[in-house]
């Protein structure tokens, strides 16, 4: 793992993210593949609910909220 | 002739239902697919003399079997051998529907693409090459408008060319595609399958799509930003919600006076006839008094605020709203340890507990499931709308004045949130005690918002479900008018049998601030809520003078008489929010859980609930000595 790596609910609002790795097992592993979330998927963090969670991300042009315990399954690199 | 089979795939969201709508009209039926949990839709249509069946599969995002939906949809397109099977894409979000449409051409080679939301995608600054599309994917590329009716005659002909195979799809194959059926291939081979799939679309993207605008999404964001922000999210919320109730309130006392006017005056009418050809006293006091004045008074309360509530609360749902209301609540539910999308499953039961409790299909871990139909009771259904609103109406905001309709509103309000906090507390003592678990992993789509089409919300509000509850309604008020009306009129040693349940109701009645007569007409009131309030009027009215009750006025002077204080009023709202569900949704239940088990704990955990509240509330106000 790159040391800049950050999990997916850790990433700012606003920012951006490079899939490095899912953690995550089946069943959602499976479901987040399916939402073609894969190795080098470019995924941005939106808005979160009022509550501070679940959070909003932008996934190949689709809006998919997940909640940090979920999200922090997803490995990623911060990209500009 | 052969009747062609035409299987309709795509994600959820697409517009899928809306085509399937609008290529088969009123020719279609709804049931289960086979010893399966999950809707099936079928309808005919027939395009230059041929007829065919859609037959519209659940909307999934793979169809790699994740869920019951998924299994459904790779089932028949694998194994029923559709004629053709006609893929609808979202052309907003077209690199993610791309996924299934390439999962489904492994399986099958006749397909065709409908990228629907072709307008949105064209408002939104999104070009989509279909030409180029259809080239690089070797299938049949429709665009699409379906909710203006754009380019459906398109449609028709490609279904028609495909599966009359004139002509013969050679779909791209994509090497690590090799479908796989048994189960534990499928969970080895997902994988692959997912990301060669997923690659594969974002190359077919990156020469199809052109963006023109900067940010074609920043319009949805921004409202997002509000909708579900920290600050604004839950009022925003608490207020459309509010608002709706308002307009309902408000709206509905004009049609209400004017349908009661004109049912009662048919009542004399139909008095006179009676009278006129000689029937029997008993008959006429039976079918008139017992049967009709019951239906009138279903009728003339109920219509009204379900035509403006239905299409008010369609209207929204119709934008997306709903999506963005389970975004807000989802962190409370998980604090229940309850699934993100029950916020979801308790919205359908706004309308119908019974469409509530099928909706829980939505999700898939079973004990989040159960959780959700056992708790969806908690929010009023449109059966007992009406009756909160009356109470609240006549014996809390009257004394208001002007602002008496928006402190009624207010109050539906109150019952509402405090709905959803009884259903949070009892989902969170369910899966502490007989439903133990963690919450599961919850991934909700926020679709785009969509321009409400005004004129179909209000025809199909009113075709599906005004008119479809308040059928229901009249159906089971008929026969109850009979029977309430004998038991109120046949005596035995001095009594009506109505008094004598009654009184036996009574003294436990009273305890929880009712009286024997409302418990009574809660009791009868199992099979629709809808007449638990006709019922009650029914029995008061047979025991005292005859009223002809046409304003609420003359409605709370009866309730009134018959000793009721604002508390009783308190009591019979919270009783209504918190009592056995009907017996539609409690057959709903069993048929969705397969358990009476699950049935029984479903009419006991709000009954009970209801009791201890009502219990409480009675006591402490009477102890307090403030009534």
């Amino acid at each position: 793992m790159n040391k800049t790596s950050l999990t997916l609910n850790q990433l700012q609002l606003n920012s951006s993210g490079r899939v490095r790795a899912i953690t995550a097992i089946s069943p959602l592993r499976h479901r987040l593949l399916d939402l073609g979330l894969i190795n080098d998927t470019i995924v941005k963090a939106l808005h979160r609910g009022p509550a501070g969670d679940p959070t909003a991300y932008q996934i190949r042009g689709a809006v998919i909220a997940l909640r940090a315990e979920d999200a922090a399954c997803i490995i990623i690199d911060p990209v500009n | 002739m052969m009747t062609k089979t035409i299987a309709l795939a795509g994600n959820p969201n697409t517009g899928k239902s809306t085509i399937f709508n609008s290529l088969t009209g009123l020719n279609q039926h709804t049931g289960n697919w086979p010893g399966k949990t999950v809707a099936n839709a079928r309808g005919k249509f027939i395009h230059k003399g041929k007829t065919f069946t859609l037959v519209d599969l659940p909307g999934t995002y793979s169809l790699l079997a994740n869920s019951l939906e998924e299994e459904v949809a790779r089932d028949f397109i694998c194994h029923e051998n559709p004629d053709a099977t006609v893929i609808v894409v979202d052309g907003t979000c077209l690199e993610r529907n791309l996924n299934l449409v390439l999962q489904i051409m492994t399986v099958t080679p006749r397909v065709i693409v409908c990228v629907n939301l072709m307008d949105e995608a064209e408002r939104k600054g999104i070009k989509i090459d279909l030409n180029k599309l259809e080239k690089l994917l070797e299938v049949p590329v429709v665009g699409t408008a379906a909710r203006s009716g754009i380019g459906l005659e398109q449609l028709l002909d490609a279904i028609d060319r495909v599966a009359s195979s004139r002509i013969t799809s050679k779909p791209v194959r994509i090497p690590a595609l090799e479908y796989r059926f048994s189960a534990d291939e499928l969970a080895a081979g997902h994988e692959s399958i997912a990301a060669s799939t997923v690659a594969a679309a974002e190359a077919i993207v990156r020469q199809v799509v052109t963006i023109v605008s900067q940010e074609p999404h920043q319009f949805d964001r921004r409202l997002d930003q509000i909708l579900t922000s920290r600050r604004f999210g839950i009022p925003i919320m608490l207020a459309l919600l509010g608002v709706v109730f308002w307009i309902t309130i408000t709206g509905a006392n004009y049609p209400s006076q004017l349908l009661s006017n004109g049912l009662f005056w048919l009542e004399e009418r139909l008095s006179y006839l009676f009278l006129q050809l000689g029937a029997p006293g008993w008959l006429h006091d039976l079918i008139v008094l017992g049967v009709y004045r019951t239906l009138a008074w279903v009728v003339s309360v109920m219509l009204p605020p379900m035509a403006i509530f239905f299409p008010l609360f369609t209207l929204l749902e119709d934008l997306g709203y709903l999506p963005r209301v389970a975004f807000n609540l989802d962190y409370y539910f998980k604090k229940a340890c309850a699934h993100g999308k029950q916020a979801l499953t308790m919205c359908m039961g706004f309308g119908c507990n019974a469409a509530g409790v099928t909706a829980c299909r939505i999700i898939d871990s079973p004990r989040e499931r159960l959780i959700a139909v056992i708790t969806n009771n908690f929010v009023p259904c449109n059966g007992r709308f009406p009756t909160i609103i009356a109470l609240a109406s006549i014996f809390i905001a009257a004394s208001v004045g002007i602002l008496s309709s928006v402190t009624a509103a207010l109050i539906v309000l109150a019952a509402i949130v405090l709905g959803v906090a009884i259903t949070l507390v009892v989902s969170k003592v369910l899966s502490q005690t007989i439903l133990k678990g963690i919450p599961s992993s919850f991934i909700l789509e926020l679709p785009p918002y969509r321009k409400p089409q005004i004129g179909k919300v209000i025809v199909r509000s009113v075709l599906d479900r005004t008119l479809f509850v308040l059928g229901r309604a009249v159906a089971i008020a008929a026969p109850a008018g009979v029977i309430i009306w004998m038991m109120a009129n046949i005596s035995v040693s001095g009594q009506s049998l109505l008094a004598h349940s009654a009184g036996f109701l009574d003294p436990f009645a009273r305890m929880i601030g009712l009286d024997g007569y409302i418990l009574m007409a809660f009791i009868l009131g199992l099979p629709a809520n809808e007449i638990v309030i006709p019922i009650l009027i029914m029995s008061y009215m047979a025991e005292g003078t005859m009223l002809e009750l046409e304003t609420l006025a003359e409605l709370k002077q009866l309730l009134i008489n018959n000793g009721w204080t604002w508390l009783t009023a308190v009591c019979t709202m919270l009783f209504s929010l918190n009592h056995w569900p009907c017996g539609t949704t409690l057959w709903t239940i069993y048929k969705e859980t397969r358990s009476w088990k699950w049935t029984w704990v479903s009419f006991l955990v709000p009954t009970l609930t209801g009791i201890i509240l009502c219990f409480i509330t009675a006591q402490v106000v009477r102890l307090l000595g403030i009534v």
